[in-house]
């Protein structure tokens, strides 16, 4: 296959990309309904797909308002920007089928870690820039859950690593080709599934937003599409966690018939839909709870992986 | 651990259930004859209006949303010169109903009165009378009560039925 310039790549990634973000607030409302026995929104456009739209013309109708009383201008406008940027930036190495993608670095997995943990900032700046007791707690909850899962996150991985032998992702796409690794690093995925849910804040751990709590966390204050750039940034985060989880557990493009994009998609999607089956269903835990799963259970659960995995693998190489 | 995987699993369960809502304006609401909607004026068996415009509706009324005045034609009968109710106050409660001695104020099963501008909202007298009598049909409060004009008494003319004797009516 001949694989187009990356500066197709980038665009193409770059557009459908942000067209997954705005149609997951669609698809999301839309899921949930359905796991609610309810319908959702259909009334605008073929099956409500136009609400998507009635929502942006809304969201940018809103006021943009900066307090007057925030402590930096300035870090309050860019947070927002932040998070779009590195979880945008985390895309660039997300190969999506042979030949379509924008920088295959041969440190991919690393660079996305570290662009997930960038991605911190953009909460705890929003919280404290806000100048706001209850976005100064989601702030503080934000930094210490996404870096409490932070760790457990990147340890998950390494059996993936160990077994494909590279931190290339199109290597370790290639590494699949007999069996997906979900199967020999089945507690990996899991713990990699509740680290990018954690990491994504989305539910059951949203709690740096948790409305019943803290108002709305650490965008108490954002208003008109500095709150949008947070959602989207929120939506374009589980994208990325789902296309990760496709890519290092389920083969990325690899499968029969279909052609490989399509594969792709087939599973990001999958992986979507899961992610929002879990704010369907679970509660939210206690704060004590998280950081003692992420410490005393996710931790040496990984480690353990870990162990186990880089001794098999030396019993097999060595 | 398994309590939460069977949570997700009944969850997803739940998308190929029945849904609870109803697809308002294509499925239209069950409305009981009795609902307590649009009110209405109505009229007597053979046409006349019902009201005797005796004020117990506007004094019932707990948001004041009823407005009327009274007016008498050439053989001493009452009725209202304009009856103006302002539907954007009115809280359906039925109070009025209850007032009125001549069943001519009724509420209907209909709700769906929505405007873009809010003086629209406000019924005259000419929006509130319908052609029948309502939930009453044979009911006229004349034959009933009977009425006296000028050398005669109530129930005296011919083809008059004599007022019925409230103490009789008493259980």
């Amino acid at each position: 296959m001949i694989s187009p310039h990356p500066i197709f790549s980038l665009v193409g990634i770059l557009l459908v990309v942000l067209g997954i973000a705005s149609g997951l607030i669609w698809l999301e409302r839309r899921l949930l309904a359905l796991w609610q026995d309810r319908y959702g929104p259909n009334r605008v456009g073929p099956f409500g797909l136009l609400q998507v739209l009635a929502d942006m013309i809304k969201i940018f109708a809103k006021e943009d308002w900066v307090p007057p009383f925030a402590t930096s201008k300035v870090i309050f406008v860019l947070a927002p920007a932040v998070i779009i940027l590195t979880v945008l930036m985390s895309f660039t190495v997300i190969p999506v089928a042979p030949g379509i993608v924008i920088s295959d670095l041969n440190i991919g997995l690393l660079f996305f870690l570290a662009m997930s943990s960038l991605g911190v900032y953009s909460i705890v700046l929003a919280g404290w820039a806000s100048n706001n007791k209850y976005s100064l707690l989601g702030g503080l909850r934000a930094a210490a859950q996404m870096l409490s899962y932070e760790v457990f996150m990147g340890l998950s991985l390494m059996g993936v690593v160990l077994l494909a032998g590279t931190f290339r992702l199109s290597g370790i796409v290639a590494a699949q080709r007999r069996l997906w690794f979900v199967v020999p690093q089945f507690l990996g995925f899991l713990l990699f599934l509740i680290a990018g849910l954690a990491e994504t804040r989305r539910l059951p751990f949203d709690l740096p937003e948790a409305e019943s709590e803290l108002v709305a966390g650490f965008h108490s204050e954002y208003s008109g599409m500095k709150f949008g750039m947070f959602f989207v940034g929120e939506y374009i985060g589980i994208t990325l966690i789902s296309a990760m989880i496709a890519i290092l557990f389920f083969g990325g493009w690899r499968g029969p018939l279909l052609p490989p994009l399509v594969w792709f998609l087939l599973k990001v999607f999958v992986f979507l839909g899961f992610f929002i089956l879990m704010r369907a269903s679970l509660p939210r835990p206690r704060f004590d709870q998280l950081m003692a799963w992420a410490w005393k259970l996710m931790l040496p659960l990984a480690l353990g992986n870990l162990l186990v995995t880089g001794a098999v693998v030396l019993a097999m190489h060595g | 651990m398994f309590g939460i995987a069977r949570t997700i699993w009944d969850i997803f369960l739940h998308g190929f259930r029945r849904r609870v809502t109803r697809q308002y304006p294509e499925q239209p609401a069950y409305l009981p004859p009795r609902w307590r909607g649009r009110i209405i004026l109505s009229r007597d068996p053979d046409g006349g209006e019902r009201c005797v415009a005796c004020y117990l509706c506007a004094i019932a009324c707990p948001v004041d949303c009823i407005a009327l005045q009274a007016t008498e034609d050439s053989t001493g009968r009452r009725y209202p010169e304009f009856f103006r109710i302002n539907f954007s106050r009115c809280i359906f409660c039925g109070y009025c109903e209850e007032a009125c001695p001549t069943y001519a104020i009724q509420l209907t099963p209909d709700f769906e009165m929505s405007e873009y501008r809010r003086p629209n909202l406000v019924y005259e007298k000419e929006d509130l009378l319908i052609a029948g009598p309502g939930k009453y049909p044979g009911y006229n409060f004349w034959r009933v009560a009977g009425v006296s004009i000028g050398g005669k008494d109530k129930g005296e003319a011919e083809n008059e039925a004599p007022p019925a004797d409230l103490h009789q009516l008493l259980p």
